[in-house]
């Protein structure tokens, strides 16, 4: 579904993606690890075209993607749930989901959605009419999920969701990431958490300075004496 | 009775002057809020709108000629921030700055080149600049007019701004750029939107001040624009609201103290209350607040 080839980003003077490839199957849950300044952050943001990448290729449904407008590629179905949640502050929590369908014109299937969304997450309903400022962390990280839903993605590209959130916040935000992939959204997942991460991911990519150096099925990697010792804490016995 | 005929004049003219500063500080408080530009042209906008007015209805009929002008003065606005801040859309602020003080100088000097520096007179428009007497004062009809025509067009910003989809774009934009992009907003449009807002606002104040102040000089945008950019501080720039409280403050204030026989000192006032309030309310009446952490 998304297909990026031999990418090069240079971001801040600093040459921040060197050559990645990787594949995202179509309804799979794919996840990246690193560590901070890796380059996964800015990965995310060149698909969605908030960075302009130098050379390679990024293919969506066939299509190329890689330095179109925002947009455009917004339109073809790829939202991204930025770092550190960015929920607009100074909108309602019910203004939130509706920018997020900013560009979608069919009205009745957005009431289907934001019923959708309001399922997903029953605390957004309740507060749908408070300003998103007023909400805690995981209730604005749950508004940033719902509002990049709205849209109506076909692929939701997640960066850190679990950042500065108490664990059981997150259990539930992975939880509703499953949900969410088993409705038909692919995923594609950005994590420090590598654990959790690799938990869920049907596949997973390790990038490490700007390169891919691992690659396979999120449950192999998990067992991986590598990544054990860089990502998971866990000392070779 | 003899207090009311006496005071009546400068209150109604403080109500008037200051709904005609809300519609201009409106548009720089709008810009603001988006661009955290001070859009120094504005009040230059604001004086072209009355050449335009004046200029064309020498060739036809004040009907065409007046929305002719008011459209003229949005596309004027739309042409400004072309030309002169987006390019520096990624630049820092003190760029868009100056280039913003150097339109300013371009519009007014452009005015001066096709007035020839001579006084022209705004063209009485029918039943706004007749003259009129409630309580046995004598006043324009646009003194009374303006209040209401000002409040209406406050009603319908406010509602686009609070309910529709450009409203609620331009609110998502003023606090983050990245994010409304994400959301597929397409910035320039939303801020193109805002600075046509503002001028077509700019212009009808300019209807309404020129209707009461005929003569129309190229520097004569200066002092309303600059006290209704002192009513967007006083509000809390940045605030629409704030912007509107502020102007129908500083326009009663200065006229009262014109009818306490202080004339001189008028515009003085103005500026003192500037300073006082920014000393004590450094981000205004409305102004954001600073957050820590969100």
């Amino acid at each position: 579904m998304l297909k990026i080839n031999d990418l090069h980003v240079s971001y801040g003077g600093i040459k921040a993606l060197r050559g990645v490839s990787l594949e995202v199957p179509d309804k799979k849950i794919v996840t990246l690890i690193g560590a901070n300044g890796a380059g996964k952050s800015t990965l995310l943001r060149t698909i969605s075209g908030l960075v302009k990448a130098e050379s390679g290729s990024i293919s969506f449904d066939g299509t190329e993607i890689m330095n179109k407008q925002i947009s455009s590629i917004c339109e073809k179905g790829i939202a991204l749930v930025p770092e550190g949640r960015r929920v607009f502050v100074n909108l309602t929590v019910e203004e939130n989901l509706r920018i997020g369908a900013y560009l979608r014109k069919d009205k009745d299937k957005i009431k289907e959605d934001y019923d959708w969304v309001y399922e997903l997450f029953p605390r957004l309903k309740e507060r749908s009419w408070q300003l998103a400022g007023t909400l805690s962390g995981g209730e604005q990280q749950m508004l940033a999920v719902g509002r990049a839903l709205m849209s109506r993605p076909k692929i939701m590209m997640m960066d850190e969701p679990s950042l500065g959130l108490a664990p059981l916040v997150v259990r539930q935000i992975f939880e509703i990431i499953g949900q969410i992939n088993k409705a038909g959204v692919t995923i594609l997942l950005i994590e420090q958490n590598a654990n959790m991460a690799l938990n869920v991911a049907d596949d997973a990519y390790v990038l490490e300075t700007g390169e891919i150096v691992l690659h396979g099925p999120g449950k192999e990697l998990l067992e991986n004496e590598q990544v054990k010792e860089a990502y998971l804490g866990k000392k070779q016995s | 009775m003899g207090f009311l005929q006496t005071n009546l004049p400068y209150l109604l003219a403080g109500i008037s002057t200051g709904g005609q500063y809300a519609l201009i500080a409106i548009g720089y408080t709008m810009v603001y809020g988006i661009l955290r530009l001070i859009n120094f042209a504005h009040g230059d906008v604001f004086m072209c709108a009355a050449l335009m007015v004046i200029y064309s209805a020498s060739y036809m009929p004040l009907y065409i000629s007046l929305p002719l002008a008011i459209v003229a003065t949005g596309v004027l606005g739309f042409a400004i921030e072309r030309v002169a801040y987006k390019p520096l859309r990624t630049a820092p602020r003190m760029s868009a700055m100056i280039s913003a003080i150097g339109m300013s100088y371009l519009i007014q000097n452009l005015a001066l080149y096709v007035t020839g520096g001579l006084t022209k007179y705004y063209p009485p428009v029918p039943f706004i600049s007749d003259s009129i007497e409630i309580f046995g004062a004598m006043t324009k009809r646009v003194t009374i007019i303006t209040p209401f025509v000002t409040l209406v067009l406050i009603v319908v910003l406010v509602n686009i701004i609070k309910y529709t989809k450009i409203g609620i774009a331009m609110r998502a934009v003023s606090r983050d750029f990245e994010t409304a992009q994400l959301m597929g907003v397409k910035i320039n449009s939303v801020i193109s939107a805002t600075f046509v807002i503002g001028s077509l606002l700019a212009a009808i104040g300019s209807t309404l001040f020129f209707s009461n102040y005929t003569g129309v000089t190229p520097t004569v945008g200066g002092m309303p624009g600059l006290k209704a950019f002192v009513a967007a501080v006083f509000g809390g720039i940045g605030s629409i609201p704030g912007a509107v409280i502020g102007a129908f403050i500083i326009g009663i204030c200065e006229n009262i103290i014109k009818g306490l026989g202080w004339t001189t000192f008028s515009d003085a006032f103005t500026f003192v209350l500037l300073i006082v309030v920014l000393m004590f309310m450094p981000t205004g009446l409305f102004g954001e607040k600073a957050t820590d952490k969100v």
